[in-house]
């Protein structure tokens, strides 16, 4: 699993966790954002921060540090994949 | 308003970006009343919505919002409207949600919630034709059928189709009453409602409403315990309880209501959707440009620049034939009172003049709004927040800062405005309380004074460039840590998540443009206008008063063979002195002294705090050059150069030393001396606190740095 602000622009996966004690997790969660929902980080913003993030049709901008306790499982037929560090 | 009313309010609920306001204007044909709720800065819009068969509703415009449970003040007004908890507004009699047919799951999502409300409801599916240009099929009988026969209506507000449907389903629904079926929530989570029901009900002594209950049940945080009575300490343990039957019926309570929601609309959507592949496919291919890397930065500082040129340069015209005409009036009016000097005086200076004062500001406004209606209703809006957000989040502001703060830099009036497209609460005052900071065109004559007569002539062009770009940046250097103590410190509100919809890019309708210039001069001219008018009169009568005819005839009796403009000039400069606002400026000399200030310099700042440009004049008259002096008078720079202390232990040097220029322009930077700005801050911050706040902190910090300024240069010097 990978925190949703560690994705690479481009890669998508299902949503493993939210926390829906936090009001960012709430929101999303209003906005259609549930478990098991496949969704991509589709850019970030030129200095880095926000992430624009596409799930269920819509676009949706979210801050790096909101990001951070979001946890994807990539999907393994995702063509752009984080290299993985020399053994 | 409407309570005295007889008749029906209907309310307009729907998402942001569902074209509800294009909706709203279709619906009731631009016969609105703009209002704020009380205590709160959100507008109530509202307006007569015919229902097709001759019957009129009142139809009220609520803030855009995703879900009822609150967070905002926005969200706070829409939830008070429909529960009946607004205390001038009734409850309203039906609602209708405007959902984007585009996405009707997650608009649907607001529609499920609101069914808890008890309320007939007509469900608007807008935006249909972009939904068939995308191949979705809706089945708008299927989705009416399965949710009891509720109006389902297909429309596309923008080119005006099934504009009539909806009034025609308005009616209907009033009529025959249908509410949309509630959700069937699980056995255990429908018990846990009923338990934190019984226990409103066993402390306050009434049955709560169903809404009011499940915000209590599903919120980690809403204000229904407090507006019903019901006190912290019993209802923790009761809602700990029903929170963990929640848990038992295998959900996390705060996550409970939008997976029982989206699963019930999934099943509900089976069938009445077909088709629809890429939803976001034009805009993200507009997208890959706009926010490029590189070329996202490029457009959004082409965008801006012309914004900022236009409310900068494009205003100075109408701003100059209003001027024109205002000066026009003022020499048609004058002549006629010419028997009643104190009559004219009040008319031409005060009267006329107060209404020039607020008048001056609406091209700015206008252009400002013309540029915020087509980046808001066009989706760019969103894209330059999300570029310039990281610039901003840092103090505590957000990327929708930037607009009102850049327009600032021309006229902090319409910058005050369009703080109303942040969201964000606690954002919003702070950037509100960051935008006088920002030097303003006002300000330039000052500083275009003291440079020509000073620093041009003493130091050479080049300085005199430095010492303006310097100035422009004072404001910025002071309102950046002010944001950043503000948001963190003092304002104990809880920060908003900034998580922003990047909607689907549109074409702007002009009418909904032109519409929301219009609105926002309207309410610029009827709120702030009228304090405005009242400082202008009272300011006018404070240098005007006492006039004793003595003072002119002494002058007069001591000069008999001097030019007539010098003498005009000297009694002019006489009557200011005796005025009210000439004796208290000398008497608050004193306070002014450490910054070098001396008599004349301190009746100008005192009689520039409704307008700061009115130093320059005003240091005409009291350095008796004549009124209508400008920054570019030779004669005045002159008279500025040649002035020497005439008393104190600084008698024989110049008043206007490098130290005193220099302490004066930081003044003027930071100073608070505007009062269109106090009165449209009181305007947009709901009230005269953070208004009153604002004026005693920049005043404040002004007059220290215009005394470090002074004492440290005239130490170094």
């Amino acid at each position: 699993m990978t925190p949703l602000s560690q994705l690479l622009p481009g890669q998508y996966g299902k949503l493993a966790s939210l926390n829906p004690e936090r009001s960012v997790d709430q929101r999303l969660m209003a906005l259609g954002l549930l478990p098991g929902m496949v969704l991509k980080l589709v850019r970030k913003a030129p200095l880095g921060d926000p992430l624009a993030i596409e799930f269920a049709g819509q676009v949706v901008s979210l801050r790096l540090t909101e990001a951070q306790n979001i946890l994807i499982d990539v999907a393994a037929d995702c063509p752009i994949q984080r290299p993985r560090p020399p053994a | 308003m409407s309570a005295a009313e007889p008749g029906r309010t209907v309310a307009l609920v729907g998402n942001p970006n569902t074209g509800k306001s294009t909706l709203f204007n279709a619906l009731t044909g631009l016969r609105q009343r703009v209002g704020n709720y009380p205590g709160v800065t959100v507008a109530r819009k509202s307006g007569q919505c015919d229902c097709g068969d001759g019957t009129k509703v009142e139809l009220v415009d609520l803030p855009g919002l995703y879900s009822l449970s609150a967070s905002s003040p926005d969200e706070q007004v829409v939830i008070d409207a429909l529960s009946g908890h607004l205390a001038d507004d009734r409850r309203p009699d039906a609602v209708v949600v405007v959902i984007d047919a585009t996405n009707l799951l997650r608009n649907l999502f607001l529609a499920s919630q609101l069914s808890e409300l008890d309320l007939p409801v007509v469900l608007v599916l807008n935006q249909a034709d972009v939904a068939a240009e995308q191949g979705v099929k809706i089945d708008a009988d299927l989705l009416s059928r399965r949710l009891g026969g509720v109006p389902v209506v297909l429309t596309s507000a923008w080119k005006g189709e099934g504009i009539a449907a909806v009034r025609r389903a308005i009616g209907e629904a009033l009529r025959t009453r249908v509410r949309m079926p509630a959700v069937e929530w699980p056995p255990l989570v429908e018990e846990a409602l009923a338990d934190v029901a019984a226990g409103v009900a066993a402390d306050i002594g009434r049955a709560p409403g169903r809404a009011d209950v499940e915000r209590l049940l599903f919120d980690s945080t809403t204000s229904v315990g407090q507006r019903l009575g019901w006190d912290a300490p019993r209802r923790e343990a009761v809602i700990r309880a029903a929170r963990d039957k929640v848990r038992r019926a295998g959900y996390n309570p705060l996550a409970a209501e939008p997976l029982i929601h989206y699963e019930r609309l999934r099943r509900l959507l089976e069938g009445v959707v077909q088709g629809g592949g890429n939803r976001t496919g034009g805009s993200a291919a507009v997208d890959r440009v706009l926010l490029h890397r590189v070329f996202g930065p490029i457009v959004f500082a082409g965008i801006m620049l012309g914004m900022f040129a236009a409310v900068f340069w494009l205003a100075k015209f109408p701003m100059e034939w209003i001027s024109g005409g205002v000066d026009w009036l003022k020499s048609v009016v004058a002549p006629t009172l010419a028997g009643l000097p104190m009559v004219q005086s009040l008319v031409t200076d005060g009267m006329i003049g107060g209404v020039g004062a607020f008048l001056a500001f609406l091209p700015q406004i206008l252009i400002l709004f013309l540029f915020v209606g087509i980046l808001e209703d066009s989706g760019y809006m969103a894209r330059a927040a999300f570029i310039m957000d990281r610039l901003f989040s840092w103090c505590g502001l957000n990327g929708k800062s930037f607009v009102p703060l850049l327009s600032g830099f021309a006229c902090a009036i319409p910058g005050l405005l369009s703080t109303r497209t942040i969201e964000d609460p606690k954002a919003r005052l702070a950037t509100a309380f960051a935008v006088p900071f920002m030097s303003c065109s006002a300000r330039f004559p000052v500083y275009a004074l003291m440079c020509a007569a000073f620093i041009g002539p003493l130091y050479g062009p080049g300085w005199e460039s430095v010492v303006m770009v310097g100035m422009h940046c004072v404001g910025l250097l002071f309102a950046v840590p002010t944001a950043f103590v503000l948001t963190r410190f003092v304002l104990k509100v809880k920060p908003q998540p900034f998580v922003l919809e990047l909607p689907r890019y549109q074409m702007p309708k002009p009418r909904d443009v032109l519409w929301r210039m219009w609105q926002n001069a309207a309410e610029f001219v009827s709120r702030a206008g009228t304090v405005i008018f009242a400082i202008t009169i009272i300011v006018w009568a404070l240098s005007y008063f006492p006039r004793d005819p003595a003072v002119e005839q002494r002058i007069r009796a001591a000069s008999p063979g001097a030019a007539t403009e010098v003498v005009d000039a000297q009694v002019q400069s006489a009557y200011v002195e005796q005025s009210w606002m000439g004796r208290f400026g000398k008497a608050v000399q004193p306070i002014f002294d450490p910054c070098g200030f001396d008599w004349k310099i301190t009746v100008g700042v005192l009689a520039s705090f409704p307008a700061r440009e009115v130093i320059v004049s005003t240091l005409g008259v009291t350095y008796s050059v004549g009124e209508g002096a400008e920054a570019d008078s030779k004669h005045l720079q002159q008279v500025m150069r040649d002035a020497k202390w005439t008393e104190g232990p600084r008698i024989g040097t110049p008043i206007f030393s490098l130290a005193a220029i220099l302490a004066l322009m930081v003044f003027f930077a930071l100073c608070s001396q505007c009062g269109p700005t106090v009165a449209t801050l009181a305007q947009e911050t709901g009230g005269w606190k953070w208004a009153a706040i604002s004026f005693f902190y920049m005043t404040a910090l002004a007059w220290l740095m215009a005394v470090a300024v002074y004492q440290g240069v005239s130490r170094l010097a």
